[in-house]
């Protein structure tokens, strides 16, 4: 009844017209509203879902990390492990100062600093706060929730073997380049290949999810060094004593392997901890072993006397006459420590007479001298392509007169880096032949090998230096028990201001073992040594002998210094072992077969 | 909730004896329905544009529930009432207007909100419903169509206001109270005449009134006219909102799936770019459904105006339902990018009171208008 009453009463009229013209322009209005939904939903739908796209989709760098080194038996050199850098856009962290003592105190910096940093770059976009903190702490970092704090994956790189192996691995920079050693020579080889993949982030710029991968990222590739770890720290340890004890300046030593030249160990005093390089002395850095030159002294002499025999005008009986001590060459004059009389060959060695191998110097022609020093490798650069590399020097033989002939026998007048005198000392160990120096693990014989003397005169003047560390010989304290060694020593006067010091002297052990047929050659360099035993017999052999036995030891060489009658025991005792050897084979034959 | 609201009004059966019921409450049942329907969808978008976050889903639900408590009070006052009061609402809100001028609080740049140490609002709400109903109110007592002297004193009246509010500056409201006092008018049967008039002399004042304008109206101006000008600054918000208009396509990304609000590129998402997030979550057909609602609760408006029996409830009740279309056509027009930018909310489903309450109160009148009538009659 309420609506009829309703509408039967007479209803206040609308303009009619005035009624349709507002019901028109609503709809107008709701069409227009309409048009403008169909334009940009349908009609440009497409460009303004490219649009939104280009807004959240964003291509991200997949870091790939370095590739591992290793030591010859794959023991770990140098790895990479994930850590994150903090990095923030300042505009957007300005907002949440309340936040940034939070911050600070997470991270360990100083707030003050911290707000000084952020407040002088305010119109930057990217600055670090700070880089490489281990990923546990970044995710607390990134629970705190501050806007404009992000992180990056990156990859930092870790020596396990620290100082022991620092100067040949090296190190690599805060962006995982290169810098130093091996890790500078091979930067390429262990350097990954980012990926890509593209990903949603929100206008805070965090990645909110992953989208696709476009590009894997290629890891580094693994570096195998032809460094035996094991041998690496017995060196270490032994230069490191041998530096203290003679109160020495610096040292190096360097071990290679006689048939490949591989590099099995290579240290160097003072050393650096690469793992943190806060307090780093650049002095430290170099790896003084090929960077270091020298003149070599009466470590040379093998060659002096390896020319002569090659000259064939020698034999190693033949006597030399060295009295009275001393050799007047025009109007210089080559002394001995004292008057050794008559030598042969193999004495002149033995005694390390300069007044000897000058005399043979002086009577070959200089270029033989010359060639054959040169073959060996002095002089030129080993091609181990270790960064920062010297090849030494050594004077052009038309330009020497007698007394630079003279000199040059024993050492002096050139200049050589500890690997050089390692490599050249190869080439009496193997047979003549010259072998590239390698850092890598080789995979099979080594290529190029070149014969740069004759095997029968290098097998000589190996018998010969094997006399140098017999009792009666300089190098007495290089002796191994076990292994027959040859070597030379070496005490160098060090070049001063207008001449030789009286004083400061380089004392230096090269050899090789077992001298039957050489494994090893290593050299051991001390720098300046400050006590009453500097001779290179007294301070650098007994280090050798350290060294070598130890690496002899280490590798397995069978020992061929044992006494005969020991070793007709020995053979009497393997046969004794042989027989109830064979019985327990068949012994176990049958075991196996009832199983 | 609307399903049991359909299920009530099943259960009652007879149609008649619901009418019976509601007309008892005072309330119009299918503008109920639909608001209700509205607001469900607003709570829904709301949900998926605040990023889940229930806390906010419940606050608008208490304002919610605030507002419609507002309507059914609002509902049961006889339109003779409100007319009554009429001249003193107007005058206490400009009052209230006037002290914000003087002794208002600041938010976000712009002095609008009174604070009376309980309890802080907006004057300028409570004109919204003052202007049309002072307006209604002086030219209902007069025949119409109003003369020429009439017209001037409603202008006058509709001036004062609106100037006041837009020295808050906020133009948003100013404009929607503007248009709500012109509808009056305009539904008053103004000469055709005198609204030519009327509008030659808005072209004319237009560029006193751009000189006028506060710096960011402007850019916001200059910003609707080119918003790839500036696409960081100014023109952001507008440029992010058609992307995200864009990307629904016909049949939008799907409830809570829009990438680009739950990203955060985009601004406002839950207060007046919320139709942004819904056209990109349910595209053009979503669209579509939306402004039927809105079309079908005008229409309702518009009808329960013309079924109105005093020239005082006509012209509030029109003026009131077409300020609503206004409203709706401001918000989604600017988030389209066919309008500048204003600051308008989406009426029923942007998050926020205080426009809400004021909404369902000018829900409430209408009710009241209609289920008043026979009163009225007798």
């Amino acid at each position: 009844m309420s609506k009829r009453a309703v509408k039967s009463s007479p209803p206040v009229l609308i303009h009619p017209v005035r009624h349709s013209i507002v019901l028109g322009a609503l709809m107008l209005s709701a069409g227009l509203l309409i048009w403008r939904a169909v334009d940009l939903q349908i009609s440009d739908s497409e460009f303004l879902q490219g649009q939104g796209d280009a807004r959240h989709l964003r291509i991200v760098e997949i870091p790939a990390h370095r590739g591992m080194i290793t030591d010859r038996h794959g023991e770990p050199l140098a790895i990479s492990t994930p850590v994150d850098s903090v990095w923030v856009n300042p505009r957007e962290i300005m907002a949440a100062s309340a936040e940034w003592p939070r911050l600070a105190r997470l991270l360990k910096l100083d707030i003050d600093e911290l707000s000084q940093r952020l407040m002088t770059r305010q119109t930057r976009e990217f600055v670090y706060l700070k880089r490489r903190i281990s990923p546990d702490l970044a995710q607390q970092v990134k629970a705190l929730g501050i806007p404009g704090v992000f992180l990056q994956r990156e990859y930092r790189r870790y020596y396990p073997a620290g100082e022991v192996a620092a100067h040949v691995v090296g190190f690599t920079d805060v962006d995982d380049a290169g810098q130093e050693g091996l890790e500078l020579a091979y930067d390429d080889w262990l350097q990954g290949v980012s990926g890509s993949k593209r990903v949603i982030k929100n206008r805070l710029g965090y990645i909110v999810e992953d989208v696709e991968s476009i590009e894997a990222p290629e890891a580094g590739k693994e570096l195998r060094l032809s460094i035996d770890r094991n041998i690496q720290y017995l060196a270490y340890r032994e230069l490191k004593t041998a530096i203290r004890d003679h109160r020495a300046k610096s040292g190096s030593i360097v071990v290679l392997d006689a048939k490949t030249s591989e590099v099995l160990a290579m240290v160097n005093q003072p050393s650096y901890n690469p793992n943190n390089r806060s307090t780093l002395k650049s002095s430290h850095v170099r790896n003084r072993a090929v960077t270091d030159v020298f003149e070599p002294g009466s470590t040379v002499k093998p060659f002096t006397i390896a020319a002569a025999l090659e000259s064939k005008k020698y034999l190693p009986g033949n006597i030399i006459r060295t009295g009275p001590g001393y050799y007047r060459v025009g109007r210089d004059t080559v002394r001995d420590t004292k008057n050794y009389g008559n030598l042969n060959l193999t004495d002149i060695l033995v005694k390390s007479s300069n007044v000897g191998t000058s005399k043979l110097a002086l009577s070959l022609a200089a270029e033989k001298l010359w060639g054959l020093y040169s073959r060996a490798g002095f002089g030129s650069l080993t091609y181990s392509g270790f960064p920062g590399e010297v090849a030494g020097l050594m004077t052009d033989h038309w330009k020497w007169s007698e007394i630079d002939q003279a000199t040059f026998s024993f050492g002096y007048g050139m200049s050589v880096t500890t690997l050089q005198l390692a490599r050249a000392y190869t080439v009496l160990a193997n047979g003549g032949r010259l072998t590239p120096v390698s850092f890598l693990a080789l995979e099979g014989a080594p290529a190029q090998q070149e014969q740069v003397m004759e095997p029968a005169v290098a097998k000589r003047v190996l018998k010969m230096m094997e006399a140098v560390v017999s009792e009666k010989g300089t190098g007495a304290k290089a002796d191994v028990v076990g292994y027959r060694v040859a070597g030379k020593t070496g005490t160098v006067h060090k070049s001063d201001i207008g001449g030789y010091s009286e004083e400061r002297y380089l004392s230096i052990f090269a050899g090789m073992a077992p001298a039957s047929d050489p494994r090893l050659v290593a050299v051991v360099m001390i720098n300046e040594p400050r006590t009453e035993a500097y001779h290179g017999g007294q301070a650098a052999a007994p280090t050798f002998s350290k060294v070598m036995g130890g690496a002899l030891r280490q590798l397995g060489v069978v020992p061929d210094d044992v006494p005969r009658t020991n070793m007709k025991r020995l053979h009497q005792k393997i046969a004794e072992h042989l027989a109830p050897q064979q019985e327990g084979a068949h012994l176990r034959a049958s075991v196996g077969g009832r199983i | 909730m609307i399903k049991a609201k359909n299920n009530d009004y099943t259960q009652w059966g007879e149609r008649r004896q619901s009418r019976m019921f509601t007309r008892g409450l005072h309330l119009d049942i299918p503008l109920l329905l639909a608001i209700i329907i509205l607001s469900t969808v607003g709570l829904a978008i709301l949900y998926s544009a605040s990023g889940q976050s229930e806390a906010i889903i419940m606050r608008q639900l208490m304002r919610l529930g605030l507002a419609f408590a507002v309507m059914i009070v609002v509902a049961q006052i006889p339109p003779h009432h409100i007319q009554l009061w009429a001249p003193w609402a107007f005058g206490l809100g400009l009052g209230l207007l006037a002290a914000v001028l003087l002794i208002g609080d600041e938010g976000k740049g712009a002095q609008r909100w009174l604070d009376l140490g309980f309890f802080r609002f907006q004057p300028s709400e409570i004109m919204k419903l003052a202007v049309p109903v002072m307006v209604a109110w002086y030219l209902a007592d007069n025949p119409t169509p109003p003369s020429l002297k009439n017209i001037f004193i409603a202008c006058l009246l509709i001036i004062v206001p609106v100037l006041l509010i837009a020295k808050q500056p906020d133009l948003g409201t100013s404009i929607l109270i503007a248009s709500s006092g012109c509808f009056v008018l305009l539904l008053s049967g103004v000469r055709w005449k005198h609204v030519c008039i009327f509008m030659a002399l808005i072209a004319t004042s237009a560029p006193l009134l751009w000189f006028n304008l506060h710096a960011y109206q402007k850019a916001r101006v200059m910003t609707f006219l080119n918003p790839e000008n500036d696409p960081l600054g100014t023109g952001y918000h507008i440029i992010q909102s058609k992307i995200a208009i864009g990307s629904g396509g016909l049949y939008g990304k799907g409830w809570l799936n829009g990438s680009q609000s739950h990203l955060e590129f985009l601004p406002e998402r839950t207060t007046d770019f919320i139709f942004s997030v819904f056209s990109e979550e349910f595209g053009f057909i979503g669209i579509i459904c939306l402004l039927a609602l809105y079309l079908f609760i005008v229409i309702r408006g518009l009808y329960i105006a013309t079924q109105a029996q005093g020239t005082f409830t006509r012209l509030l009740g029109g003026s009131l339902i077409l300020t609503f279309f206004v409203y709706t056509f401001v918000n989604i027009g600017m988030v389209s990018g066919l309008l500048p930018v204003v600051g308008l909310p989406l009426p029923l489903i942007s998050y926020g009171g205080t426009s809400m309450v004021t909404m369902m109160a000018g829900f409430g009148l209408l009710m009241s208008i209609h289920t008043h009538r026979r009163l009225l009659s007798n």
